[in-house]
C-alpha cells in the first residue's frame, strides 16, 4: 500500500504507541492523504445547514484541498458539489456564502442549475451561424462534479467516497447521541472566526484528543476549576476507536494532591471580573465540559455553556485553518445569549484555555523538524485503544486517532 | 464639528492606548477605560452581521485586568512585540462633552525570531468620555480587516 510513497514508511512494531514524526512532514504522505483520507470512505464536515437555510442559498466548504460548494435548491434539497467549472476549471461560486437562482461560472459564463447540471452554455451554437460547440455536444454529459451528501444535527457532510457507511453508522451511537444532546435543537450562529496554525493538521486532530495536555497547557483552566482531571470525567471512544469524547462534570471536583507540583495550579489569584466564568445549568447529567471529536477534522465544543463547532483543514503541510463556529439556541433568551458570548473567551484564537494550542503544535511541527524517524511515545494509560472512564490522564484517544490514520492510509 | 482642544485630547487618548501596548506597558492599558467600559476584537463580517460572539470581549475594567494578568502569568506564548500605526482619526463630538472616533490601524508583530510582518489592520470604532476631568474610553470595538488569525491573540489590540 505505502508503495505510493517514493520512500517506503515502515510503522514502528509498537504500533500505535509510536508515531514517526515524518507523518507531519512528508510531502508524499500528504498527496497520499488527500486520497486516502480525504477522498476516503468518510464523512467530512462542510458547513451548517443554518449555512444555507433558503432555496437558491450557497455556501462554500472544502474536503482537503478540494474546494466544494454546498447548495439548496428550490426544493429544498441540499447539494454538495466540487466548486470547479466542468469547462475549463475554474471556480464556479466565488462568494463565501450568497444566493442564487443558479450558478454561472464567470470564466465563459457556463451556468448550472442549483443541483449542479449544466443548464446553459454561451455561444454554444457560435454567431451568426459560425462558431460555437460541435454538433455532438451533449449537455448531459458535462455538469459540476456531485459527491455524497449527508445532514446529522444540523451539521453538513460530504463524501466522494461510494464506501462510505450511512452517516449514524459512521458516527456511531455514542457519537450520534453527544450531538443531538447539544446540536439537536434548532441552532444560530453567534460568531465565526478562524485561525492559522503552523502545523500539520494532523497535530491538531492528535490536540484535541489529548486530554493530558488540556490543564497542563492550559493554565486558566486548572486555575479556574472550569475543567481538572480531579473532576469526574472520562474519555470515551467510539466502537472504532477514531472519534472521541472527553467530558468533566465540574461540580464534582476533589481536589488530587497530585496537582500541587503542577505549574498550572500555582496561579493563584482570584479573577477581577469573576463574572466572566458565570454559568448556566442548562443539562440535568452534570457534564459541564465536552470535547466530541468526530474523525477526522471535526470538534464540538461545550465548555460550560460555549457551544462551538471546530472545524480544521489543512492549507499545505506545515499549515492549517482552524473555524471556530459559536453557536446558540434559536430560543435562547438574551441573557443566555450574553453569557454564552461571555464563555465565548475562553475559547478561540484569543481563549484563555485555547490561546496556547494556536503554537503548541507549531512547537512539536518546529521540535520534531529534521528528525523524521523519530517518534512520538504515547504510553499515557497504557498502551490499548479504549475508553477510559473515571480518568482523562490519558492518549487512548490519540491512539485511536492513529490506528483510524494508519488503517486509511495502510501504514 | 469638533472643538480642536477635545480634538487633541481625543487624538492623545488613540495615541497614548495604542502606545502603552507597543511599549509592554501593559498594566497601565485598563486605565484608558471606564471602570465598566466595553472592549470587543470582532472581525468585519461578524460587526456587519451584528453577530455577538467576536474574537475577544472584556465588560469592565477588571475583565481586560484578569486579561493582562493571565497572558502575565498563565498563558504561554513565543514572546512578541506589537507596533500599532494609526491614522488620523474621525471624531465627532457627543452632547455629553464626550467623542465618537473612528481610527484605522495597522498593526506589526515582531516575534523573537526577528520577522516583522502585518499582524492585524482594521479599525478603532470609539466611545470617549471625559471622566474627572480625563478622556476615556467608554467603549472600545476593535474591527478586523480579516476573520483569520494568524497564530493567536493574546496582547490586547
Ligand atoms: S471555465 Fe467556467 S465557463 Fe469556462
Ligand atoms: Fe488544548
Amino acid at each position: 500500500m505505502s508503495a505510493a510513497l517514493a520512500q517506503p514508511l515502515r510503522w514502528p512494531a509498537e504500533g500505535n504507541t509510536r508515531v514517526p514524526f515524518r507523518v507531519y512532514s512528508d510531502p508524499d504522505i500528504h498527496a497520499l492523504e488527500q486520497e486516502r483520507v480525504f477522498r476516503g470512505p468518510l464523512w467530512h464536515y462542510l458547513c451548517l445547514d443554518i449555512d444555507v437555510p433558503n432555496p437558491g442559498d450557497y455556501c462554500l466548504g472544502e474536503i482537503g484541498e478540494t474546494p466544494i460548494v454546498v447548495t439548496r435548491d428550490a426544493e429544498g434539497a441540499l447539494h454538495a458539489l466540487v466548486n470547479r467549472c466542468a469547462h475549463k476549471g475554474a471556480l464556479v461560486c466565488l462568494k463565501e456564502r450568497g444566493n442564487a437562482e443558479a450558478l454561472t461560472c464567470v470564466y465563459h459564463s457556463w451556468t448550472y442549475e442549483l443541483d449542479g447540471r449544466l443548464r446553459s452554455v454561451a455561444f454554444r451554437h457560435g454567431l451568426r451561424g459560425k462558431g460555437g460547440m460541435p454538433e455532438d455536444f451533449d449537455p448531459v454529459k458535462h455538469r459540476l462534479q456531485p459527491i455524497r451528501l449527508a445532514t446529522f444535527c444540523g451539521l453538513v457532510f460530504g463524501s466522494f467516497s461510494p464506501a462510505t457507511p450511512d452517516i449514524e453508522t459512521f458516527l456511531g451511537p455514542q457519537v450520534a447521541g453527544v450531538l443531538r444532546r447539544n446540536l439537536g435543537r434548532k441552532l444560530v450562529r453567534l460568531g465565526r472566526h478562524s485561525q492559522i496554525i503552523h502545523n500539520n493538521w494532523k497535530l491538531y486532530a492528535e490536540n484535541v484528543r489529548d486530554s493530558y495536555h488540556a490543564t497542563l497547557l492550559h493554565t486558566f483552566y486548572t486555575t479556574f476549576k472550569v475543567n481538572r482531571l480531579d473532576m469526574d470525567g472520562g474519555m470515551i471512544l467510539s466502537d472504532d476507536g477514531r472519534h472521541s469524547l472527553s467530558y468533566s462534570k465540574r461540580d464534582s471536583l476533589q481536589e488530587a494532591a497530585e496537582y500541587a507540583d503542577v505549574h498550572s495550579a500555582q496561579y493563584k489569584s482570584g479573577l477581577h471580573g469573576p463574572e466572566l466564568l458565570d454559568a448556566f445549568t442548562e443539562f440535568d447529567d452534570g457534564i459541564t465540559h465536552m470535547i466530541q471529536t468526530v474523525f477526522p477534522t471535526l470538534t464540538v465544543q461545550l465548555t460550560l455553556n460555549s457551544l462551538a463547532v471546530r472545524f480544521f483543514t489543512p492549507r499545505g503541510m506545515d499549515r492549517t485553518e482552524l473555524f471556530w463556529n459559536y453557536l446558540g439556541y434559536a430560543d435562547d433568551p438574551p441573557e443566555r445569549t450574553a453569557l454564552r458570548a461571555r464563555q465565548a473567551n475562553l475559547t478561540g484564537a484569543a481563549g484563555l484555555v485555547s490561546l496556547e494550542d494556536g503554537c503548541i503544535n507549531e512547537f512539536v511541527q518546529r521540535g520534531s523538524r529534521g528528525s523524521p524517524d523519530a517518534t512520538e511515545f504515547l504510553e499515557m494509560g497504557g498502551r490499548e485503544v479504549a475508553s477510559s472512564d473515571g480518568s482523562r490522564a490519558t492518549e487512548t484517544a490519540i491512539r485511536g486517532f492513529w490506528q483510524s490514520w494508519r488503517g486509511l492510509m495502510g501504514f | 464639528m469638533i472643538a480642536p482642544e477635545l480634538a487633541a485630547r481625543a487624538e492623545a487618548l488613540l495615541l497614548d492606548a495604542a502606545h502603552a501596548i507597543d511599549d509592554d506597558a501593559l498594566e497601565s492599558w485598563p486605565d484608558f477605560f471606564t471602570r465598566d467600559a466595553s472592549y470587543r476584537i470582532v472581525p468585519r463580517d461578524s460587526h456587519a452581521a451584528g453577530e455577538p460572539i467576536g474574537i475577544l470581549s472584556c465588560q469592565g475594567q477588571g475583565m481586560m485586568r484578569d486579561r493582562i494578568l493571565a497572558l502575565r502569568t498563565a498563558n504561554i506564548y513565543e514572546p512578541h512585540t506589537l507596533c500599532h500605526v494609526l491614522s488620523r482619526p474621525v471624531l465627532t463630538a457627543t452632547p455629553d462633552g464626550g467623542v465618537m472616533s473612528r481610527c484605522n490601524f495597522a498593526l506589526f508583530r515582531t516575534q523573537q525570531a526577528g520577522s516583522t510582518e502585518l499582524f492585524a489592520a482594521g479599525r478603532y470604532l470609539d466611545r470617549m468620555v471625559e471622566e474627572a476631568g480625563v478622556m476615556r474610553l467608554a467603549a472600545r470595538e476593535v474591527v478586523l480587516e480579516s476573520r483569520r488569525v494568524d497564530i493567536l491573540i493574546v496582547l490586547p489590540i
